[in-house]
């Protein structure tokens, strides 16, 4: 029986994923390491993005608290807006809203900057230049997104946990530290860690595809646009899939 | 006319000792051969111009020689290496003598113009003090008029300083071959006899033996020791610009006409 053509395109396609993904394996401990180059895209890929998360994360605190606030009110459980909130940021919606600006942000970059490298032969004029392409470009930037998501995540929750406190105080008068009180008193350890865990996988996953679809851009400006624009719909694809895939295991380990 | 032409004929003065052999080279991309028991030579000092119409495989066989394609079949041998047989370090330690100028230029845009240069000889290792790295990335765009634009960026440059800056990073490692992937391709003719004439010159100071991939016929004749053409595949034909202009299969005189 013959396979339809997109299932068989789509095959095809994760094969060469998950080789291009077990390359990386392969490539990342075996010297020679590209510090240099590596710490030059933590800085671009994390402190440049900074001010997107930051602003990003304050609004997200914000209207999550305005928004929920009459619900609770109608149920006569308004003091435990700060706990609700911050759980739901701290487990779901910080994590999840992060990785997909994230991707937005640093997955078309990538997917764009490696496509142009592509077509215009730069990754071939590494490689002649005595330059092992793969482990200069790809494994730098998947490690600078697996290792900087997480940090911005954890930023982002606290500034939207800032941004939940102005929005309690729009309505009522809430002290910082009585905020903070109560917002401590919910969490726990095993909220917090499986979300971090987690936001090591969306950065590995938004970096990995991004570096796919630019490394095997096809020729020509429309090709550059193409990754670009692919590396963030599947890098957004996957972190719901992988999102799915945690709460799942979260579950069997019950830390739900 | 005739005074023009004699002004574009070089005198050929390359030597017998071949440093590129290549034998019987295959390569197919799904059910299309693109070289097709390819055999070519390359002498020392010599330029040899490689003719054939676009997708015929002129780029494939340059690539092939500095290890960016592994071929199905046949040999090639530089300065008596098998480059096929090398393992990724002993081709990184070749390409340290075959310089390539790519079609697209390829000049890293995130980097400056010395940062371009600076680039090979950091990646292959060169033990230069900071010095003697400045004093070369000078000479080398000493060489090609521009010396200005070193701390430049590619995107600040025109496509002829970009070609010319292409070149001046192919040479910093003063290499013993060049391979040029279409030099004049996308420039205007004053810039391309401009380059024609800068690849000339930089031949004869650094005594560089090369393989030039064109069909650019000005080019052809201005750099030109002997010329094949590259026709399904294959070798079609070999001589020099005079000899080919004599013949009269049609593979060659539609370069000709």
């Amino acid at each position: 029986m013959e396979l339809p053509r997109s299932l068989k395109m789509f095959l095809l396609e994760a094969g060469d994923l998950s080789a291009f993904t077990g390359r990386f394996f392969r490539e990342a401990f075996r010297p020679r390491y590209e510090w240099a180059e590596f710490i030059r895209q933590c800085f671009r890929i994390g402190y440049k993005s900074l001010p997107l998360i930051g602003i990003t994360g304050f609004i997200m605190g914000l209207v999550l608290t305005m928004q929920l606030r009459p619900s609770l009110v109608d149920y006569g459980v308004e003091a435990q807006l700060p706990a609700m909130v911050s759980l739901a940021i701290i487990r779901e919606v910080g994590p999840v809203i992060t990785a997909l600006i994230f991707a937005g942000k640093i997955g078309s970059s990538i997917g764009a900057e490696l496509g142009s490298m592509k077509v215009t032969e730069q990754i071939d004029a590494m490689e002649v230049s005595g330059t092992n392409p793969y482990k200069y470009l790809v494994v730098t930037r998947v490690a600078a997104t697996t290792l900087m998501l997480p940090i911005l995540v954890l930023l982002s929750d606290a500034i939207s946990i800032y941004g939940a406190y102005l929005g309690v105080n729009i309505k009522a008068n809430t002290s910082w530290s009585l905020f903070v009180r109560q917002v401590f008193e919910i969490l726990d350890f095993s909220d917090v860690l499986p979300a971090v865990i987690k936001t090591f996988f969306f950065g590995f996953a938004v970096g990995m595809i991004g570096c796919y679809k630019g490394y095997n851009s096809k020729k020509g400006t429309e090709g550059v646009g193409h990754s670009a624009n692919t590396a963030v719909v599947l890098s957004s694809l996957m972190i719901f899939i992988l999102d799915l895939i945690a709460v799942q295991v979260t579950d069997i380990l019950g830390l739900n | 006319m005739q005074e023009q032409q004699q002004t574009y004929r070089k005198k050929a003065k390359y030597t017998d000792e071949v440093v590129i052999d290549i034998r019987d080279l295959y390569i197919a991309f799904g059910s299309n051969k693109v070289l097709n028991g390819f055999t070519l030579q390359l002498r020392r000092d010599e330029c040899k111009v490689v003719l054939g119409r676009s997708g015929s495989g002129k780029s494939v066989l340059i690539k092939c020689i500095i290890g960016l394609l592994k071929p199905k079949s046949g040999s090639i041998t530089v300065c008596s290496q098998d480059i096929l047989a090398m393992n990724h370090d002993e081709l990184d330690k070749m390409r340290i003598q075959i310089g390539f100028l790519f079609q697209s230029n390829a000049l890293y845009d995130s980097m400056t113009v010395r940062e371009n240069l600076e680039f090979p000889m950091r990646r292959h290792g060169l033990e230069l003090d900071e010095k003697d790295a400045e004093g070369r990335v000078l000479e080398a765009l000493a060489n090609v008029g521009l010396e200005h634009t070193v701390d430049m960026m590619p995107a600040e440059l025109s496509g002829g300083m970009k070609k010319r800056v292409a070149l001046a990073r192919t040479l910093i490692l003063k290499p013993d071959i060049i391979l040029y992937d279409e030099p004049t391709t996308g420039l205007d003719p004053v810039t391309s006899r401009e380059i024609s004439d800068l690849m000339n010159e930089l031949h004869e100071k650094y005594k560089t033996s090369s393989i030039v991939i064109s069909h650019d016929m000005n080019c052809v004749r201005t750099v030109a020791d002997r010329i094949a053409v590259l026709h399904e595949g294959k070798c079609f034909a070999e001589g020099s610009y005079e000899e080919l202009q004599q013949r009269t299969e049609k593979e060659i005189k539609q370069f000709f006409v």
